[in-house]
């Protein structure tokens, strides 16, 4: 058996779990970001959204679990490989040449370093609220008349804050540009790739970087402009 | 009688050439001027010439891989301007004519530059890495004897096409020295499937993978990142979807070599 040992001993095998590892966060990005656009409707609808991811109870934290799980693998393997290439050529060539490595594809460790860094930011700010404690409070009633926690102001106030918002601006941006080489990338590390049909999946993954990117970026903006304001 | 062909106008160019002497000893780039240049010498031509005033002169001539001079052999290595095997596609440094370059040009040449391919000495690298990664597992089965009948193993157009442009690969290096992780993926990638393609290579596909890929590992190489640099520089213009091909077959592989059941008698004899 331990065919999981075997993944994480092998160049190959540790190139699976970074793109099977990079799926799942692709995977979770993307369901982030749709949640997050119900900042765009009135406040009922992200605060219920919110309510109803919170009353997950063990699935939540299994979920969380799993999603940490993958992050410490990517970074893991992330920093194992990069040490394991560096040392395969010692000695850099005189000349530096390159055919056609994208950037994007150059800068994957740099780009990856700010997004770790925003996200262990934007749990301890939004997850855990060490901040603003009272942004824990239950004080937003549905419909129903259920008290819950008020996500349309925590997140109208905490973007309110330009330097958090630049922030939050310039990681979603590099995230971007990392899932431009990434999201390629993982398709051909999974064996599945070829040059017939290469050319429409990096259509596909342009458009969906610049989508991911935008629609998030869209987020601060409207809040900095005042386009989405607090209701209270 | 022979046509006369218009008179080709001599340039000059400066070789930049990494000389060491030794693995051991460091080593650094020296300067070499070059005149009477003509467009149709070869490269490595202007190295013999450029050698020849060295030993004329009583310095250590450059040392630097050739054996074919015709593109088939992957002897010659050798980057030249931070590109493997030079400028043009598709093809190996032996192929690279003076015409590729200006007068007055500074040419760079450097060893191919890699953890697994340790430097012997100037240009020359040592590549028996790759030798160890064929042993592990580049090879068939086959029965000795008398010639077989012929296709008595029936392989389709499209397969033995497919086959034959892995089996392209001259095992020069340039791959890896293209890297920007100095990873032998594109070789071991080529290896593995022209042989996994052919039904000839069935019976040891899945201990092939594995073994060639242990043994490059081994090897010190780097890993892949899907830059395809490696693919940009191959004189046989081998293609990256070989490498998510391997991909596909290492994991199946690795699953089946886990798996699957053996028999009971594995191993002993009848």
């Amino acid at each position: 058996m331990n065919i999981l040992g075997s993944l994480f001993n092998s160049s190959i095998g540790k190139k699976i779990l970074m793109a099977l590892t990079g799926l799942v966060l692709v995977g979770f990005v993307t369901g982030h970001l749709l949640g997050n656009l119900q900042i765009f409707l009135p406040p009922q609808k992200i605060n219920a959204y919110g309510h109803m991811l919170e009353s997950l109870g063990i699935g939540l934290w299994l979920a969380r679990f799993f999603l940490l799980a993958c992050v410490v693998v990517h970074v893991w393997l992330a920093i194992q490989l990069t040490r394991e290439n560096i040392a395969a050529r010692p000695m850099n060539y005189g000349v530096n040449h390159t055919n056609r490595a994208s950037l994007a594809s150059r800068v994957m460790a740099r780009t990856g370093l700010v997004v770790l860094a925003f996200l262990i930011y934007h749990l301890l700010d939004f997850t855990f609220r060490v901040q603003h404690p009272e942004w824990s409070r239950h004080s937003f009633a549905l419909a129903d008349g259920t008290l819950v926690r008020d996500v349309h102001t925590m997140m109208v106030q905490g973007f309110s804050r330009p330097g958090v918002a630049f922030f939050y601006i310039l990681a979603v941006g590099l995230l971007s540009y990392h899932l431009a080489h990434g999201v390629v990338s993982l398709v051909q590390t999974l064996g599945f790739k070829n040059e017939r049909w290469t050319r429409g999946l990096e259509c596909f993954a342009r458009v969906y970087c610049w989508g991911y990117f935008l629609l998030n970026a869209a987020i601060p903006l409207a809040i900095l402009g005042g386009w989405v304001k607090a209701h209270v | 009688m022979v046509a006369s062909t218009p008179a080709k106008k001599l340039f000059s160019v400066t070789l930049r050439v990494w000389r060491q002497a030794s693995p051991a000893q460091p080593g650094k780039f020296v300067d070499y001027p070059a005149h009477n240049v003509s467009p149709d010498m070869s490269f490595l031509e202007l190295l013999d010439v450029v050698n020849d005033g060295l030993t004329v002169s009583n310095e250590e001539p450059i040392a630097f891989a050739h054996d074919c001079r015709e593109g088939i052999c992957g002897t010659c290595s050798c980057s030249i301007n931070g590109k493997p095997h030079g400028p043009g596609k598709g093809v190996a440094t032996c192929q690279v004519y003076m015409r590729s370059f200006q007068a007055g040009d500074v040419i760079v040449v450097e060893p191919f530059r890699a953890t697994a391919f340790p430097i012997i000495k100037d240009l020359v690298v040592e590549r028996s890495a790759f030798d160890k990664i064929q042993q592990a597992g580049g090879f068939i089965s086959a029965r000795t004897g008398a010639a077989p009948d012929a296709n008595s193993i029936l392989v389709s157009k499209a397969v033995a096409d497919l086959a034959m442009d892995a089996a392209a690969c001259i095992g020069c290096g340039a791959c890896v020295a293209a890297c920007k992780n100095a990873s032998a993926m594109l070789f071991v990638a080529a290896k593995v499937s022209h042989l996994g393609l052919m039904p000839q290579g069935q019976p040891e596909r899945d201990r092939r993978v594995l073994a060639m890929v242990q043994t490059m590992d081994e090897a010190g190489f780097g890993n892949c990142t899907n830059q395809y640099e490696c693919s940009a520089v191959c004189p046989k213009t081998i293609t990256h979807d070989f490498i998510a091909r391997l991909n596909r077959d290492y994991v199946g592989a690795l699953f089946r070599s886990k798996l699957q059941p053996v028999s009971a008698s594995a191993g002993g004899g009848a």
